[in-house]
């Protein structure tokens, strides 16, 4: 493309354009590529922006338990949260710490937030239930499915002296394994088995199977019994609302998963032990049988609890004599007693590691390990979230525009350069973002837009220390291959010292600060890591060839770089003093 | 070609400039004059602290025909609160009603929406606990601390200490200005005006290491040479990057003016506005203190560095030698000053910056 003159190869050395142009150019479209691909071609929105409640809440550790807030509760608090906010059916829900001490919880529009709103901030509650009757998850009368024998598989208690029955936790009860089942078969077999999901159900006691084994079968009973008969586990909405509301000393109906996707519905009893008599629980690794197990220690009041209870259970049959640890009106599980227990216990089950750890977690911390308190509760609408994103764009649209003309009206010309290096600096940043969005969880919130607007002035000043480098150079009475090769070193440098600071206050701001601080100095570190990308990769290389031109070699009048206009020196120098007066004169003196 | 660029060329050769160092003390008095306004104005007036800082509530309704007056009768008797109503530029009202938890701003949203006849989930609501105000702003002065530390052992070796405490001075200096503005005008502080706020910390810092950085270079070899003092060196520095400061401002502040008009414009309120209000007002203060206050205060350290202070001595005393040797016989009394100031004005005129270049 270029004409090249011979004899004059630039003073700088260096200058192997196309090298870098590849370079940017094949960093470009791998990653435009990797958006396509990854099909997730917008940045994901925050909640300000695409509607939806962001609630911030700060954990608060109980007096003379300071150290409780730590890494490894903010963790469990979150995963509880998270089982939380997800048991309403929220979709694409996020919960992550911020910070040391808190916890943002984004819903997206659409959901019931009002709920979401109530569920999380409050405390977790852990009972342990007997079990009155048992059958698998949905309200579809299908109960042969699930006709593969009762909870068998007689445990050997081991080695723990205090007492300890291996529970089973086998979630497959025969439908027909009861009275009770039976009846609730019946039920049903209802010709309404429309779900009503609500806690307040007690307006429809049609039961038309009457509990047999009901003790007191009264209209409250029959209103459970009508409840736990028309409970779809299968439905999200449902299982959560299942438990809502009801007191510890009520019987109720729950929930529980007993492997993924696969649900069984509870009728419980009142609650007779409650997480707060839990002194301690893990999840360990039980050597001789080889299997994740779950151990408990309680309080010597807890003991006492669940020595009675124990007792009462282990001579009931099966599904009577099981309890269920119910977290947040959700079954964890469910394992069967068969002996009196008391201070310390264990449960079995089809644990993994993971899981084994996570109910110890549970048990031991009663449920959040923390209380956490309500910072802030951001609700927007999805009307004004859609107008903030677009007062946002324009507000963008109309900064660079005039960047933009001021940028030609100043460097004419040379502009182009700075023009195509924003629109460069542009595409990736958008890019990027669209991809982080899957991969970190990156979500465009509004002071991120911000952040990129201000970013607009950032990455131009490279370009103007650049440009005026040269000009400089120019004005020395080079020419401008030269000038442009000779400029690039001093320039590199100061946009290397002053895009390092830029970042290093991006870096502290996100690193200290939380919330909306934090999106903002994500995009703006963001942004000066693309300056000086764009700025190596593609200005200068650019430059460098555009050099090579007519147009800009010669200095039109429309370049920006012509050197009358720019007042410089004669080519051919008159004097030594006036080559002394160059930038670098202090070190000729 | 523009007027700009004429100047730059005359800048760059040095044919105008303008005397930065000479005249600090205007700068710095005009500065500690401004100091001392913001800091009385903080001590008097204090900050306007917005909801996030003390706790509230802050609803956005759709476009509503309900008047702003009986918006805020509905707000008060639904919170019990004084509440502040403003009407937005796309007709929707903004209700801000303070000293509520986060509870009670929930009922006062269900009120609300009855009162206005609007479904609750139209009704977009920010409520704020009242620490979490101070929490946000614990982490901005941590931040603000881990910053100025990190900067100053940055600037401190990058280039020298000298140079860091500088820096530091003219950040501290573009904070009191735009916190004494938001504290003499009673605009609103907002956590989007703490994070503009931040910001300027990079910005502030980022406009003063590029004309340090022609400073370092211009005075690399400044003790082998006996044409020009630090001061001069310094103030060719500044007047050498006088139009990249000029263009870089200009171009940071546009599109903070496009944040500052639509903010304002289309949304009445909010975080774009609060951003870029402080944004503005700090840039322009940032721009401000790295020509007017951070490199003549590097220069007035460096002088008192002994090897500089013998350069200028050695300086002073060739160009009063040479004078009194010269063409023109002024009064030896002013002469030396006079041609200081002369090789500051015009180092590059060829002309070797003598007593010709005199200005009186």
């Amino acid at each position: 493309m270029a004409a090249p003159k011979k004899g004059r190869r630039p003073a700088g050395g260096q200058s192997r354009p196309g090298r870098a142009l590849a370079l940017i150019l094949i960093a470009m479209v791998a990653l435009t590529g990797g958006m396509f691909w990854s099909g997730h071609t917008t940045p994901r929105l925050g909640i300000d922006l695409a509607g939806g409640t962001s609630i911030t809440l700060k954990a608060k550790a109980d007096p003379g338990q300071e150290s409780a807030v730590n890494e490894t509760n903010m963790n469990t608090a979150v995963g509880i949260i998270e089982r939380r906010v997800n048991g309403l059916g929220v979709s694409e829900a996020e919960v992550q710490t911020q910070g040391r001490e808190n916890i943002i919880v984004n819903i997206p529009r659409g959901t019931n937030e009002k709920q979401a709103r109530e569920q999380v901030g409050t405390t977790a509650q852990l009972y342990f239930r007997p079990v009155l009757g048992v059958t698998n998850g949905g309200a579809a009368p299908a109960p042969s499915a699930s006709s593969s024998g009762s909870p068998s598989a007689s445990p050997k208690p081991s080695s723990s002296a205090s007492g300890s029955s291996v529970g089973e936790k086998k979630p497959t009860p025969t439908a027909t394994g009861s009275a009770q089942g039976r009846a609730l078969t019946e039920a049903l077999k209802a010709p309404s088995p429309t779900p009503t999901g609500s806690s307040s159900a007690s307006s429809k006691p049609k039961a038309t199977g009457t509990p047999s084994a009901t003790p007191t079968p009264d209209a409250s009973t029959a209103a459970l019994e009508q409840k736990f008969a028309s409970l779809n586990c299968l439905d999200p909405k449902q299982r959560s609302a299942a438990g809502q509301g009801v007191l510890p000393t009520q019987p109720t109906v729950a929930c529980g998963e007993d492997a993924p996707g696969q649900w069984s519905k509870y009728l419980l009893g009142p609650a007779e032990v409650d997480g707060k008599d839990v002194d301690d629980a893990k999840g360990v690794f039980d050597q001789q049988r080889g299997m994740w197990i779950v151990t408990m220690d309680f309080t010597s009041g807890g003991s006492k609890k669940f020595q009675s209870i124990t007792s009462k259970l282990s001579s009931q049959a099966d599904p009577q004599n099981r309890f269920a640890i119910v977290l947040d009106g959700e079954v964890v599980s469910a394992p069967s007693v068969r002996q009196t227990l008391s201070a310390s216990a264990e449960i079995s089950g089809n644990f993994n590691q993971q899981s084994a750890q996570d109910l110890g977690n549970i048990l031991s911390y009663g449920a959040l390990p923390l209380s956490f308190q309500t910072q802030s509760v951001d609700t927007v609408t999805a009307a004004l979230g859609g107008e903030q994103l677009e007062a946002g764009l324009i507000a963008g649209a109309i900064g660079l525009g005039l960047v933009i003309i001021y940028l030609v009206a100043y460097y004419r010309g040379l502009s182009l350069i700075a023009i195509l290096s924003l629109g460069v600096s542009a595409l990736l940043t958008y890019v990027i973002m669209a991809l982080l969005g899957p991969a970190i969880g990156f979500a465009l919130n509004l002071p991120a837009v911000c952040g990129a607007i201000v970013a607009i002035g950032i990455t131009a000043d490279s370009f103007i220390v650049y440009f005026e480098r040269i000009r400089d150079e120019l004005r020395e009475g080079r020419t401008l291959r030269p000038a442009v090769e000779r400029a690039w070193p001093r320039a590199r440098r100061t946009i290397l010292v002053s895009d390092f600071v830029s970042f290093l206050a991006a870096a502290v701001l996100f690193i200290v600060t939380v919330g909306k601080v934090q999106g903002f100095a994500f995009t703006l570190g963001l942004t000066t890591l693309l300056d000086v990308v764009v700025v190596f990769l593609f200005t200068k290389p650019v430059m460098t060839l555009l050099a090579r031109t007519k147009f800009f070699g010669n200095g039109h009048a429309w370049s920006g770089l012509d050197p009358k206009r720019l007042g410089a020196k004669p080519p051919l120098r008159r004097s030594r003093r006036a080559t002394a007066s160059g930038p670098v004169d202090p070190k000729e003196a | 070609m523009s007027k700009l660029g004429d100047l730059g060329a005359r800048l760059h050769r040095g044919e105008v400039g303008y005397d930065f160092i000479g005249n600090r003390k205007i700068w710095y008095g005009l500065s500690i004059l401004i100091t001392i306004t913001a800091i009385v104005a903080l001590a008097v007036r204090g900050l306007n602290m917005g909801i996030e800082f003390q706790g509230g509530a802050v609803f956005t309704t759709p476009k509503s025909d309900v008047s702003v007056s009986q918006a805020q009768d509905y707000a008060e008797e639904a919170s019990g609160h004084d509440a502040i109503v403003q009407k937005l530029g796309n007709g929707s009202l903004r209700i801000q009603v303070g000293g509520l938890d986060t509870a009670q701003s929930d009922k006062v949203r269900t009120e609300l929406a009855k009162d206005l006849n609007v479904p609750e989930d139209k009704i977009a609501a920010e409520l704020v606990g009242p620490s979490w105000g101070e929490q946000i702003a614990t982490k901005a002065w941590t931040g603000l601390g881990v910053f100025m530390i990190l900067v100053v052992i940055y600037l401190a070796i990058a280039f020298e200490w000298r140079m860091a405490v500088a820096a530091l001075v003219a950040l501290i200096h573009d904070l009191t200005i735009t916190v004494g503005i938001y504290s003499l005008v009673g605009f609103e502080v907002t956590v989007g005006t703490v994070i503009g706020l931040l910001t300027i910390l990079g910005y502030s810092l980022y406009d003063t290491v590029v004309v340090f950085d022609s400073l370092k270079e211009q005075t690399k070899d400044i003790t082998k040479q006996t044409r020009y003092t630090y001061s001069e060196l310094a103030n060719r520095s500044i007047n050498g990057t006088l139009v990249r400061s000029i263009n870089t401002t200009v171009v940071a502040l546009l599109p903070v003016a496009g944040l500052l008009f639509i903010g304002g414009g289309v949304l009445g309120a909010g975080m774009l506005n609060d951003i870029s209000l402080s944004l503005f007002v700090g840039l322009a203060a940032g721009a401000y203190s790295s020509i007017f206050i951070a490199t003549p205060l590097v220069a007035d350290l460096k002088e008192r560095e002994p090897a500089i202070k013998a350069l200028k001595k050695r300086i002073m005393t060739k160009r009063a030698s040479a004078a009194a040797k010269g063409e023109s016989a002024e009064d030896a009394d002013g002469l030396s000053m006079d041609a200081a100031e002369a090789a500051v004005v015009g180092p590059r005129t060829g002309r070797r910056g003598r007593t010709e270049e005199r200005r009186g």
